[in-house]
């Protein structure tokens, strides 16, 4: 007896939903732009400059109130607390101190001296204000470059249609996990910068896969037309799409359980990335397609083999 | 495509071979002689093995400054020497100028200042002459200052040689520092955080400290410089250096006769003979011994000194052990500004190597039971080549050396939900073939002969996204970016070549005209 969450013979209407879907991805990518604009992310100290300690109370669990007590008593302006992980451990997150780099140096020795001995520092990590802009650059412009270079890619292998119709699913699924970092509050920080790169690989991976398919489809059966034809590709590979998605989960779902703490909103990201990102493939990226005029004349005959199992 | 030829199989069967001996030394204990393999251990990344990430910028504009200041000091020298007469000379942050009193001497004047030397060039308005940096002049001493720094920050870091920090200059002034395995990373700011320039220097006796605050000024040839102590006194210093830093020839931490943590030091040759001179002089004047503009303390010279001598001052001996190394080490040519920094107890590292572990264990069992459910033996010959694929990840990071992150063991655990999707797809296609009524080995075939270019595309473009986050990211992102890279490279061969090696081999034994998928 073999597990299928998907049988293989499905004969869904995708396409007849992408209008509903082109409506509710609209409403999405809207919201997530309203979102960042208005709310706006909780940059990590990565892209703010700022400092991050981790802590550890050997002693038990970290009494947080009463350190927070201590901390704001030091006069280091916007300082946030929360436990990480376990009960004796804290993460310590303080603004960008007025003053030049040796400022925020003298900060971080004053909290050290502050937590005393019962604190093991696990973990510093500063960034200067340059260094916060350089690095926040040097993610947009990874996210872009990698969207472009996709985009070229799939214009070479395929139509310039396809190409058009994924780069606005890939958008489509960076901007809404972006904005899933506004309404959250998650700290967007390099590891995000990755995890969005990440969900970019995933998601065109995923819609390349449908692509071929529905490349595939035209050159074969040249009568059906082309909703039809979307229709068939979506169903003949939604199966795989299933099967990927959920070994994907599977394997995301142990790094959220057990991978720790510093782990934990990276592999939250790329959950909502594959779920995005498979949902973009079906409906954004074939919707699209059926809305352009897909070429179906191929020179190539053997396109046009009659398999003699075709079903009619 | 179901005939695999032998030398295929003998290759799929050499790569695999080769993974298990590079992924090796990562499995086999401490304990034992692993010097027959040729491979190493993966690389861990500062965030897994605890230490200290320290990007620092080299304050060369400091340099440029202290140099400016002496090619003033050097000008008013030689303009007096030739008898030129000047006025308003002033050193700026680009700039020293001056004004040439009479117009006669201008031709003198420009001979003095074009010998300066090429690192300057030299511009005239009327009888105002303006010397600057030349651009090469600059980069010049950019990069001599900045190569300094990391000549010396090396000796400060690792005396002995042993703990393989990684010390690069990165950009025009910047310095990257990556040092493994250290338990206190403000001790590590603090050996960077001094220039600690050493002067001896006298005090001059002419006029009191007060009395320089309160008048405002100091006798010509000297300055008010303050003291390094908790005591808040300030001391008048003739300007001119007895002996500096570069004279010493070592330094180490001891006790002075009232038992106070002190550091001793030796002089080479000519710092001994020098400081001769000047002690036996002036017995009985105090000097200043001076630490970055600060006095640390005034002894007075109770006789000729000359190779050696004490300094002290309210030090802990954990002070006086890093005033020695630093003394020992050198003085930097510029300050060093931290501007980014990332430390990582050891604890933590393990701690996050542990979570990973598990991570994946967890994840590949999860991974593997799903593909078995759902496509039983295909499933299980999925599952071992994914064993293959993890084996081949750890031999190329330990082959490459490539460095291994916690973001890096993410990537491997993704890869393996992602690693079966190329089998998927095979399987899918074969199931597909199947149902459209094709023989067993028929529809393997036409399995794998319709799924490769949808594998070989949807890889690539997943291996883009690994590029560009390679050539932007840092540090951890790095690694990320060449774990996944790794893990589509080799996912891609495993489903490719070696799953279908298992389904050749299993179809050449039983010769199956029908099977369950």
């Amino acid at each position: 007896m073999r597990l299928k969450l998907v049988s293989s013979n499905t004969s869904i209407n995708f396409l007849k939903f992408h209008r509903l879907a082109f409506i509710f991805s609209s409403l999405l990518v809207a919201a997530s732009i309203g979102l960042f604009a208005l709310i706006g992310l909780n940059l990590g100290i990565d892209f703010k400059g700022g400092i991050l300690i981790e802590a550890r109370d050997k002693t038990g669990p970290a009494n947080i109130a009463g350190l927070r007590g201590d901390l704001e008593q030091l006069g280091l302006g916007d300082i946030s607390l929360q436990g990480f992980g376990t009960e004796t451990d804290v993460l310590i997150r303080i603004q960008r101190q007025d003053g030049d780099e040796n400022a925020q140096i003298a900060a971080i020795q004053l909290i050290g001296k502050t937590l005393g001995s019962d604190f093991d520092i696990r973990r510093t990590e500063f960034v200067g204000p340059t260094v916060g802009a350089e690095l926040a650059e040097k993610g947009m412009l990874a996210v872009v470059c990698a969207l472009f270079a996709i985009m070229v890619y799939i214009w070479f292998r395929f139509e310039w249609q396809f190409s058009i119709a994924a780069i606005l699913a890939l958008t489509h699924d960076v901007l809404t996990t972006v904005g899933l970092f506004a309404l959250t509050s998650f700290e967007f920080n390099l590891a995000t910068v990755a995890a969005i790169l990440t969900i970019a690989g995933y998601s065109i991976n995923d819609t390349v896969v449908v692509f071929d398919r529905v490349r595939e489809n035209l050159r074969r059966y040249k009568s059906y037309s082309i909703v039809d034809i979307l229709n068939k590709s979506l169903n003949e590979t939604l199966s795989r799409t299933v099967m990927t998605s959920v070994t994907t989960l599977l394997a995301l779902g142990a790094i959220v359980i057990f991978g720790g703490a510093v782990l934990r909103d990276f592999a939250i990201a790329m959950i909502w990335g594959v779920l995005i990102g498979t949902y973009s493939s079906v409906f954004v990226a074939v919707g699209l397609l059926s809305r352009f005029d897909l070429k179906r004349n191929d020179d190539e005959d053997h396109g046009v083999e009659k398999p003699e199992y075709e079903r009619s | 495509m179901l005939q695999f030829q032998l030398w295929k199989k003998l290759l799929v069967a050499a790569i695999a071979s080769l993974g298990v001996v590079f992924a090796l030394p990562n499995v086999i204990g401490d304990g034992i002689d692993k010097s027959f393999l040729p491979g190493k251990q993966i690389n861990l990344g500062l965030d897994l093995q605890g230490g200290s990430h320290l990007l620092l910028r080299v304050d060369v504009d400091a340099v440029k400054r202290e140099r400016l200041e002496n090619l003033g000091e050097m000008i008013r020298r030689d303009f007096r020497t030739e008898k030129v007469r000047f006025s308003d000379l002033q050193v700026t942050e680009e700039t020293v100028s001056l004004k040439v009193r009479d117009a006669e001497d201008t031709a003198k004047a420009k001979e003095i200042l074009v010998e300066l030397g090429n690192d300057y060039s030299v511009s005239s308005e009327g009888t105002t002459y303006r010397v600057a940096f030349t651009e090469t002049g600059l980069t010049q001493m950019r990069t001599r200052t900045v190569e300094q720094s990391i000549e010396i920050i090396r000796r400060r870091l690792d005396p002995e040689g042993t703990k393989e920090p990684i010390i690069q200059r990165q950009g025009a002034e910047r310095v990257l520092v990556q040092l493994p395995g250290v338990d206190d990373p403000e001790a590590v700011k603090r050996l960077l955080g001094r220039t600690a320039k050493l002067t001896f220097q006298l005090v001059d006796l002419r006029m009191s400290a007060s009395e320089a605050i309160q008048r405002d000024r100091t006798p010509p040839g000297s300055i008010l410089m303050e003291s390094a102590n908790a005591d808040g006194r300030s001391y008048v210093i003739e300007k001119r250096v007895m002996v500096s830093g570069e004279m010493l020839d070592g330094a180490t931490a001891t006790f002075d006769q009232n038992n106070r943590p002190a550091v001793s030091f030796t002089l080479n040759a000519a710092g001994a003979r020098r400081f001769g001179k000047v002690t036996g002089e002036n017995i009985g004047r105090p000097f200043a011994i001076i630490l970055d503009g600060k006095v640390v303390s005034a002894p007075t010279i109770q006789s000729q000194i000359f190779g050696s001598g004490q300094i002290t001052g309210d030090f802990s001996v954990a002070e006086t052990n890093e005033l020695a190394l630093v003394l020992r080490a050198g003085a930097l040519p510029a300050p060093l500004i931290i501007l980014e920094e990332r430390s990582i107890g050891p604890g933590l590292g393990a701690d996050s190597i542990a979570a990973g572990e598990i991570a994946a264990l967890i994840g590949l069992i999860l991974v593997a039971v799903y593909m078995v459910a759902s496509y039983g033996f295909f499933g299980g010959l999925a599952v071992a080549a994914l064993a293959v694929n993890i084996i081949l990840i750890v031999a190329a990071l330990s082959a490459l050396q490539a460095t291994l992150t916690l973001p890096g063991i993410a990537g491997i655990v993704l890869t393996m939900g992602m690693a079966v999707d190329a089998n998927v797809l095979v399987f899918e296609r074969i199931r597909e073939e199947m149902s459209n009524g094709r023989s067993a080995i028929a529809a393997i075939d036409g399995g794998y002969q319709r799924a490769i270019s949808t594998i070989v595309d949807s890889n690539l473009t997943t291996l883009f996204a690994a590029l560009f986050l390679y050539i932007f990211g840092s540090g951890p992102i790095k690694g990320f970016a060449v774990t996944l890279g790794i893990g589509i490279a080799t996912s891609m061969f495993t489903a490719v070549m070696v799953t279908r090696l298992f389904i050749v081999l299993w179809v050449e034994r039983k010769r199956p005209s029908k099977f369950v998928l």
